[in-house]
């Protein structure tokens, strides 16, 4: 079955690898948070402040704020415009992200 | 042509001062009309922060008009609390230097002789109180009796539960008056409105309803803007201010005045005040004021550095030449009735000023002295 | 070169990169601010140069126009004449007596403040997906269709394995026919616009006959790829737990409203959905331009009522990427003669013109076409999270309504918080609009990102540092 990345004749370098909620799992460079978890199978990395509902990507550009992920111990950040590096870890983010 | 309505009283303008003048007015047994060019809450009231204090007003009638106001405010709190986020949550006004401080404890005094609870804290006892405050600040007052409440749910339910007809959208305008000059009614731009008393709660704009009584009321815009930031979890737990902050409501400069504000509400974003400056109804943003305020806010909480503004709002505050608001029977008009002129304390002051217009409106004695809130006190302007 | 006038463009779409190209070419010095690593926009989105992308053209089409730009722009940035400052998010645009300073904020965390001093400023910062909400949008693997089309060309990522595309507008031929070739089984193409509405409008539409073979290509990818197009349908709610599992379609009768009996579930674990493009104008109404009602109002030379304020794409009016190529050109050949001191001649540009004119007239012909469903509001049940930030639901905003007096969304916003978290309302006001049965007016965002305090007040004290001229 075809892949974006045949699709688009993508040859990145060697994967390496990043953490979510201490799990491992692999991203290519180039990637970012959004589509390294998409490609984990993972639609969804935090819950909303008032009811606790998951979100994960919505509008894909930076508008809309849906997919905000804690970084490094930062929380707040918009999976679709943080780009990945070795060893990142990421943290499934709860309600405002900052810790009570 | 629609028949005109009748009823006892038109308050204009559904803030939360006209608000309260319609659920005080309307619980002492008047028939009472709102009327409203715009939405509910749609002028000053849609940009304050919700402040019900008796902390940054020195002794005397603001101050005594003040304890009256946040303790009808705890009464509707009863009724209101949760609907319109009610905090009884307590103000701590910091000195930056020690001789702030003497300056603050000063005045302190002076407003606890006047009735006001105020303490003093230093050391631990502030920063358990404030635990991220900025280190080393010399110390503080704490006021308990100061509350929080959201002003735009509160105009909206106090109208609601006032029981008066509101009309929004609906500009005044004339004043219909008759051959001897007392009020009995408005034109409206969608039919009259027939009533024996008047009640201008226009706040910012009340001059122009004043003139269109054909009397005066010298009531200006004072433009402040506010930040809001990111949403987050509880992390300032009192109103906090600087020291400065009063000598800046009581200023009579019409150029910037910034003096940091810092207070946490339920919904989550820190609002981030003040800014103080006449120039008329400019909407446009001050980049340099926005700025004086988020330096002024960072250095009380210097965790705010990292937290992000998202948004940030202009609202014009009602500013009268002595910093008194205009409160009650207009005696140069019969039947018009003032209660605007507030400057930054419309909301807190709104219960305590729609308890004495009820109180004017109904005959009966009001509860504080209004010489000092009489809207013919200024000096004519020459036309 | 710092002698030529100097113009700020912000936004490095079709509209900005063809401004940039044509100020610097006729003797203007530009800087070119964009927030995305790599110029394109969200229309030539490229893959991050990481992932080594040798055929990112098969994500696009009309690559050549894009090549011809790209290069362009490397030659002028090569001559000294422009400069391309990637990864600047630019919040603010502050206007002085003399000029205006541009305000971005650059670096990983957005944080780094830069401060652009310029002598006029091209505002070509383009726009964002409008989706009308109904029940079951929140979950998980519901994402805009430009978001759909964002994270394929931008990232080479898909969100699942079955993706329903639906709502209405061009948009959703490119974006289904995207994930299609890239892998994804569209299980079905869900217009709500139905033949009738094409109809009415032939005559408009035919008379574009590079739009009309560009439809007929797309017609043929998605019969290739055996996408079934569902037209005059709508997607009457999202179901899962915790994540997209399925939708419920149903067709549209002639009233535009969903028929009875005519509902039927499509499995799928991607709903790419859109209602058409809102303009970003932010920028545009904080220094004070007009606007015709929700987009930035500029005469023939693309300049907006406030002196040395040029204004190109979408912003001005949603019309897709080659109408903005036009008015990008345009307002870069007005900007570089004004600035030069000279009246510009519009005969240099005629053939731009002609493309305006008819592309304008082309996406007002697709507005019509287009138009959601007119009783959508009607979908949304007092469960539906209307504003997604703050969760307020469809209840909420009603009561605030018919309850407490709320006529305009900026009452309802104070009264119910909907577009009063991070997006500020780009996502929800428009439907907040419909709910409350209001026009929608633009709401005024000073900031145009999110600004760390500590920024702000840094620039309190040290007012000029981080600034280039």
């Amino acid at each position: 079955m075809r892949s974006p990345l045949d699709l688009a004749g993508a040859r990145p370098g060697p994967a390496f690898t990043v953490t979510l909620d201490g799990r491992e799992i692999e991203a290519l460079p180039g990637q970012t948070v959004a589509a390294a978890l998409w490609a984990a199978g993972v639609t969804s990395w935090r819950t909303t402040r008032g009811a606790g509902r998951p979100r994960g990507v919505f509008c894909g550009i930076g508008v809309c704020f849906d997919c905000l992920v804690t970084v490094n111990d930062r929380p707040g950040r918009r999976a679709c415009l943080v780009p990945l590096q070795p060893g990142d870890a990421i943290r499934t983010q709860e309600g405002t992200g900052h810790d009570d | 042509m629609s028949q005109p309505l009748t009823c006892d009283v038109v308050v204009v303008g559904a803030g939360t001062v006209g608000a309260a003048c319609a659920l005080y007015a309307s619980r002492a047994g008047l028939d009472v009309v709102v009327v409203d060019r715009g939405s509910v809450a749609g002028g000053t009231t849609g940009a304050g922060e919700g402040n019900l204090l008796v902390s940054d007003k020195e002794p005397g009638p603001e101050l005594d008009l003040a304890l009256l106001s946040n303790r009808l405010w705890a009464e509707l709190a009863q009724e209101f609390g949760r609907s319109v986020e009610y905090e009884a949550k307590g103000g701590v006004v910091v000195a930056a230097s020690t001789g702030s401080l003497t300056v603050l404890e000063q005045f302190a005094a002076e407003q606890r002789a006047a009735g006001v609870v105020a303490e003093h804290v230093a050391g631990d006892a502030l920063y358990a109180l404030e635990p991220r405050l900025a280190p080393g600040l010399p110390g503080a007052v704490h006021y308990p009796q100061d509350a929080q409440v959201m002003p735009a749910l509160a105009a909206a339910h106090l109208v609601r539960a006032s029981g008066a007809r509101l009309f929004t959208g609906r500009t005044v305008t004339d004043v219909l008056r008759t051959t001897d000059g007392t009020v009995r009614g408005v034109r409206t731009d969608r039919g009259d409105i027939h009533a024996p008393a008047l009640v201008n709660a226009a706040g910012t704009w009340g001059a122009g309803l004043a003139a269109l009584a054909g009397t005066s009321l010298p009531v200006l815009p004072r433009r402040g803007f506010v930040l809001v930031t990111e949403p987050l979890p509880r992390m300032v737990h009192h109103k906090v201010y600087a020291a400065d902050y009063v000598a800046d409501v009581a200023s009579d400069s019409a150029a910037l005045q910034t003096s940091p504000v810092v207070e946490g509400t339920a919904a989550g974003p820190i609002l981030i005040g003040a800014s103080r400056e006449r120039v008329g109804f400019d909407r446009s943003f001050s980049l340099p004021a926005l700025r004086a305020l988020a330096a002024g806010a960072t250095r009380l909480f210097p965790f705010l550095s990292e937290v992000r503004a998202i948004r940030s709002y202009a609202g014009f505050r009602p500013y009268m030449p002595d910093h008194l608001p205009a409160i009650g029977p207009d005696p140069r008009v019969p039947g018009l009735f003032h209660a605007c002129g507030h400057e930054g304390a419309g909301i807190g002051l709104a219960t305590g000023t729609g308890h004495l217009i009820a109180q004017t409106l109904t005959a009966k004695t009001p509860g504080l002295d209004l010489a000092p809130f009489r809207p013919d006190r200024f000096p004519e302007e020459a036309v | 070169m710092t002698d030529r006038p100097h113009l700020a463009v912000i936004g490095a779409g079709p509209a900005g990169l063809a401004a940039t190209v044509a100020a610097a070419t006729h003797g203007a010095r530009v800087t070119l601010l964009d927030s995305a690593g790599q110029a394109g926009g969200q229309f030539y989105r490229q893959p991050a140069a990481e992932l080594r992308a040798h055929r990112p053209q098969a994500l696009h089409h009309d690559w050549r126009t894009w090549e011809r730009l790209r290069d362009a722009l490397e030659a002028h940035v090569g001559a000294g004449a422009a400069r391309h400052l990637t990864d600047h998010h630019v919040w603010f645009v502050e206007r002085h007596p003399d000029g205006f300073t541009v305000h971005a904020l650059h670096g990983p965390e957005q944080a780094d403040p830069v401060a652009v001093h310029a002598d006029a400023v091209l505002l070509a910062t383009g726009g964002y997906e409008k989706v009308l909400p109904f029940p079951g949008w929140t979950l998980p693997g519901v994402i805009t269709a430009g978001g759909a089309q964002a994270m394929l060309k931008g990232t080479l990522a898909v969100s699942g394995r079955t993706a329903v595309v639906a709502g209405t507008g061009p948009l959703l031929l490119p974006v289904a026919t995207g994930l299609a070739a890239a892998g994804v089984e569209v299980a079905a193409l869900v217009e709500s616009a139905g033949p009738k509405a094409f109809v009415r409008r032939t005559r408009a539409l035919a008379a574009q006959p590079r739009k009309v073979a560009e439809g007929a290509r797309y017609a043929a990818q998605l019969l290739r790829h055996r996408v079934r197009t569902l037209a005059a349908h709508t997607v009457v709610e999202a179901h899962g737990t915790g994540r997209l599992e399925a939708v419920t379609v149903a067709a549209l009768d002639s009233e535009g409203r969903p028929g009875p009996g005519t509902e039927r579930r499509i499995p799928c674990d991607t709903l790419a959905v859109g209602h058409g493009m809102l303009p970003h104008t932010d920028l545009a109404e904080t220094l004070g331009c007009h606007l015709d009602g929700l987009t930035v109002h500029v005469d023939d030379e693309q300049r907006t009522d406030v002196p040395g304020v040029w204004a190109a794409g979408e912003t001005t009016g949603i019309g897709g990427a080659a109408l903005a190529l036009a008015e990008g050109h345009i307002a870069g050949r007005s900007a570089a003669a004004r600035l030069g001191g000279g009246a510009p001649d519009p005969r240099e540009w005629v053939a731009a013109l002609k493309t305006r004119t008819r592309l304008r007239e082309f996406a007002a012909a697709l507005d019509s076409v287009y138009a959601p469903p007119a009783h959508w509001t009607e979908q949304v049940t007092d469960d539906t999270v209307v504003c997604r930030c703050e969760e307020v639901t469809g209840s909420a905003i009603r009561e605030a309504v018919a309850e407490l007096g709320a006529g305009d969304v900026r009452t309802v916003k104070l009264l119910t918080r909907a577009g009063m978290g991070w997006c500020q309302g780009r996502m929800c006001e428009l439907a907040v609009a419909g709910l409350a049965g209001c026009e929608l007016t633009t709401s005024r965002r000073p900031f145009a990102r999110p600004v760390p305090l500590g920024v702000l007040a840094r620039q309190h004290t040290h007012p000029t540092e981080g600034g280039l001229s």
